[in-house]
């Protein structure tokens, strides 16, 4: 089929960007969106262009590394579904795709399609852990967890930090995301000793990076790959103002 | 031939071994170990778990990844579990049960005392990974719960749904991080090693290409580790993510670093089938599918109707046919093989004629739908999602697809290759899995070379160095190395030729795949030997990459990944020409039993091929580690 495409082109964080038009005539329906792309990169190398430059790796939907917006949905237009994972057979002949970055303030373009997201990394830096050194660790069973909190716990902890809740949020909020891994750990008598300290530093660090502020659209889980509930976000604010009391 | 390498295996019987080195290990003490450096390449569960250990024990890390963040890496991708002998299920497990399980699973062709350590920390590990909060799969009164897998007949996998790499990756991340946040860890994500630089013959720093703004930069320690995973890749379509490649572990090849069975490679039997020529990578879908899925071609080589409406009788149940007693679970280097048998007789089903049917139509029928829903629920619109095929109403396609490395830098017990102060773990290296790796044992590996041995053995290397100052980055080698880098670049940018280096990947990998795969033989490995020294030539002419150096340049970064594989593949094809028997997943068709089976010669190939780096890739000078059991016998690996 043949599908016309209006890619984000931007040289690096510095330059102005704008979008580039492109036609392909040859694209099959069981391509995934990814091979799509890389269809068009070598015909643009072959002809001594510059290919465009997107984020990828694992191409099965857990490595979280790519992600950008197509025709103004993160991950584009399937539910639970990376943009690795989504395939042309979504679109129709003759269809016009517009393909840009994640857009957040903490999400500079490197180039074309690629973003840092090394903010999200620092999120994790600042608390997002069991504090616990390599040997100092109890035999396994005898912490027990049951099956109903381990399972809640594994919920909040199969996020794959792709950024979509923040290109999602008209506030671009890291609050899906970081809310996540306070869960997760509060969930555990592993990680519950440390929530009240973790939770104000990665809160604290979350604005620090440029994040805004959550207002509860929700917008974010509708978008999530791996539908991570926003109530992991009420368990967070409830956390963190329990924590601005207590501490 | 030489046969000069020392393993630094201690002495004393095989339970004790690990024990004995610790107790005579040397010690850094805490104020010394601030002044040491250690540089650790990769990010995965070998690298993150080994960083993280490391600067909790005091030394400085510089950790690096070609990710955008070092929670990326391929271990995500792991699914089914890790493997551990804690015995929770009181079902007769034990370390040595565990050991002879991964010796036998790896035919006979791993070296002893590494495996037997692999089985003797793999408790620790679920201890430790627990402690950090990953969640393992409970029981209801909340203890860890276990399953099965393939190769073993007790209960001895853990496992986090059907993602336990992501969570145990997640685990060590963090536990990374809280490092970066101490400062004892520097993080350099979206940064490619491209060189290992040695002075006076000790690895002191390495040469890496900052992928976001082009600069070469150097970068020196008192020791350099490289956890940089395995090179499936190479076959291009693979299960590997599109990133992993062979450079870091073949640059230090260059540099001396012996390669040890490089031709090694475990190919899975169930990943989803090639679709078309555009396509990048073969999923893969738990093997645990074919604990009730039954694997069928049609007899016929002609069979044109749609699979549900084949008869029975017009079916060939393959596997169940050739081994009554393991059937569909027939380990995966058996059931890949002999996937490829059918395809090649022309049975292959689908439009390229490249798969073979999964079918549940007689589980379903046997314990209804929600049954099916509830084991393989997940996986089932994993394969919908790919393929828009609704698996509950017409079989699934698989096929084969290139997966892990057995092969990888030669190490000692000490996980030291042949370069002082260099080190491998994780996949990189080659020791614990013989000739076919056991499933989930790979997880277990990664993190007990990270996790548990390294931190010992790398002290014990520390140990000398605390007399040597930090290494100093203007050293004319350091010169060298970068200049050597960088004209590497400026070679592939002024080729201006017409073929991209993904295309050669694809001609590459199809070569391999075809000769140097599933099954090999001295005419085609011959044949392929040609074939890549003309490809390396058309490589060498006809390559194009646009841009310059100073960039963010995908192509150029890909461009030298596939130099590289364009000189391992030679390597690996020598590898499997010059090993005369066949062994897990090494099968050469000339050595096979009457009914079909790898044949294994003991008397003259019980060693592991280690290469050595001679000027030019076609002249590589094999050395030999002879391997000794001295607590087991090898026997014939049966699984009729």
């Amino acid at each position: 089929m043949k599908i016309h495409l209006k890619i984000w082109r931007q040289k690096d964080s510095q330059s102005k960007g704008g979008f580039k038009e492109y036609t392909l005539d040859d694209v099959h329906q069981e391509m995934s969106f990814l091979e799509m792309l890389d269809t068009l990169n070598i015909k643009l190398v072959k002809k001594g262009e510059h290919p465009v430059e997107f984020d990828h790796d694992c191409r099965e939907g857990i490595c979280g590394q790519c992600g950008v917006m197509i025709n103004g949905i993160a991950h584009g237009p399937l539910k639970n579904t990376t943009t690795c994972q989504l395939h042309m057979r979504s679109f129709k002949d003759g269809d016009t795709i517009y393909v840009e970055p994640f857009k957040a303030a903490a999400f500079p373009v490197v180039r074309d399609l690629k973003i840092n997201r090394s903010s999200l990394d620092h999120i994790i830096t600042s608390g997002g852990y069991v504090s616990v050194d390599t040997g100092q660790a109890p035999e396994a069973n005898t912490i027990p967890i049951t099956n109903e909190i381990a399972e809640a716990a594994f919920d909040s902890a199969a996020c794959i930090g792709c950024g979509a809740c923040v290109a999602s949020c008209k506030n671009s909020s890291a609050a899906l995301f970081t809310s996540a891994k306070i869960t997760q750990l509060e969930l555990l008598p592993q990680g519950k000793k440390e929530t009240r300290k973790r939770v104000v530093a990665m809160v604290n660090q979350m604005e620090e990076e440029g994040f805004g502020h959550c207002t509860n659209t929700e917008a974010c889980q509708v978008e999530c790959p791996e539908d991570i509930s926003v109530l992991n976000i009420a368990r967070m604010n409830y956390e963190y103002n329990k924590s601005k009391i207590l501490n | 031939m030489k046969n000069s390498l020392n393993t630094k295996i201690p002495e004393g019987p095989l339970s004790e071994k690990w024990n004995t080195y610790k107790k005579k290990a040397k010690l850094v003490s805490p104020n010394n170990r601030k002044k040491l450096e250690v540089i650790v390449v990769g990010t995965g569960l070998a690298g993150a778990s080994a960083a993280a250990s490391l600067a909790e024990m005091g030394y400085n890390v510089k950790s690096f990844c070609f990710q955008d963040s070092p929670r990326r890496a391929h271990s995500v991708a792991a699914q089914g579990g890790v493997n551990a002998a804690k015995n929770y299920k009181n079902d007769g497990d034990s370390v040595f049960r565990m050991f002879y399980d991964t010796l036998k699973g790896g035919d006979f062709r791993s070296r002893e005392a590494n495996t037997y350590r692999l089985a003797e920390c793999s408790a620790n590990l679920i201890d430790q990974a627990t402690a950090q909060g990953v969640p393992f799969a409970r029981e209801y009164s909340g203890y860890l719960r276990n399953r099965s897998f393939g190769g073993v007949q007790v209960s001895r996998t853990f496992y986090a749904r059907g993602q336990t790499g992501q969570q145990l990756l997640l685990g060590s991340y963090q536990a990374l991080m809280r490092q970066v946040n101490t400062g004892k860890v520097s993080l350099y994500a979206r940064h490619e090693m491209l060189d290992l630089v040695l002075i006076d013959g000790k690895a002191k720093g390495i040469i890496a290409r900052n992928l976001d703004t082009g600069n070469v930069e150097r970068h020196g320690a008192h020791a350099v580790v490289l956890a940089t995973g395995g090179f499936g890749k190479i076959y291009y379509l693979s299960t590997l993510a599109m990133g992993c490649n062979v450079s870091a572990i073949w640059r230090a090849h260059k540099k001396g670093a012996f390669m040890a069975n490089p031709s090694w490679t475990q190919i899975h039997p169930t990943c989803l089938p090639q679709s078309g020529e555009y396509q990048s990578k073969l999923t893969l879908m738990s093997e645990s599918l074919r604990n009730d899925g039954r694997i069928w071609v049609p007899k016929d080589k002609n069979e044109t109707r749609k699979a549900n409406d084949i008869p029975e009788e017009e079916r060939d149940y393959y596997l169940e046919r050739k081994y009554p007693a393991f059937g569909n679970l027939a380990p995966r280097d058996i059931a890949s093989r002999s996937a490829k048998e059918q395809i090649d007789e022309g049975k292959g089903v689908g439009e390229l004629k490249n798969a073979v049917y999964l079918d549940f139509s007689r589980a379903l029928k046997e314990y209804g739908k929600d049954v099916i829903v509830e084991r393989y629920g997940n996986l089932f619109s994993m394969y919908k999602k790919i393929t828009d095929i609704d698996a509950y109403l017409e079989p699934m396609k698989i096929s084969p697809a290139a997966h892990f490395s057995m092969g990888g830098l030669w190490v000692d017990y000490e996980l030291m290759t042949t370069i002082p102060g260099l080190f491998a773990i994780g996949e990189a290296n080659f020791s614990d899995h013989g000739a076919n790796r056991l499933g989930a044992n790979s997880l277990l590996q990664a993190c007990v070379d990270g996790y548990f041995v390294l931190p010992y053995t790398l002290q014990n290397f520390l140990a000398d160095e605390i007399k040597n100052p930090k290494t100093d980055i203007n050293h004319p080698e350091f010169d060298k190395a970068e200049e050597a880098v960088k004209k590497q670049m400026e070679g592939f940018l002024a080729t201006k030729g017409n073929k991209t280096a993904e295309e050669f990947h694809k001609v590459l990998g199809s070569e391999l795949y075809d000769k140097c795969g599933l099954s090999r033989s001295k005419e085609g490995l011959e044949k392929a030997i040609e074939n890549i020294r003309e490809l390396r030539k058309e490589f060498k002419e006809n390559l194009i990459v646009p841009g310059d150096a100073s960039e963010v340049n995908s192509e150029l970064e890909k461009a030298g990944r596939v130099a590289d594989y364009m000189e391992i593949a030679e390597l690996m094809c020598v590898d499997a020409l010059q090993r005369e028997e066949s062994c897990g997943a090494h099968f050469r068709i000339e050595y096979q039993t009457e009914e079909g089976e790898a044949k294994r010669d003991d008397a003259n190939f019980c060693y592991s091929s280690a290469w050595e780096w001679n000027k030019d890739p076609s002249t590589p000078i094999l050395n030999k580690e002879n391997l000794t059991f001295e607590t087991v016998t090898p026997s014939v690996r049966s699984y009729k």
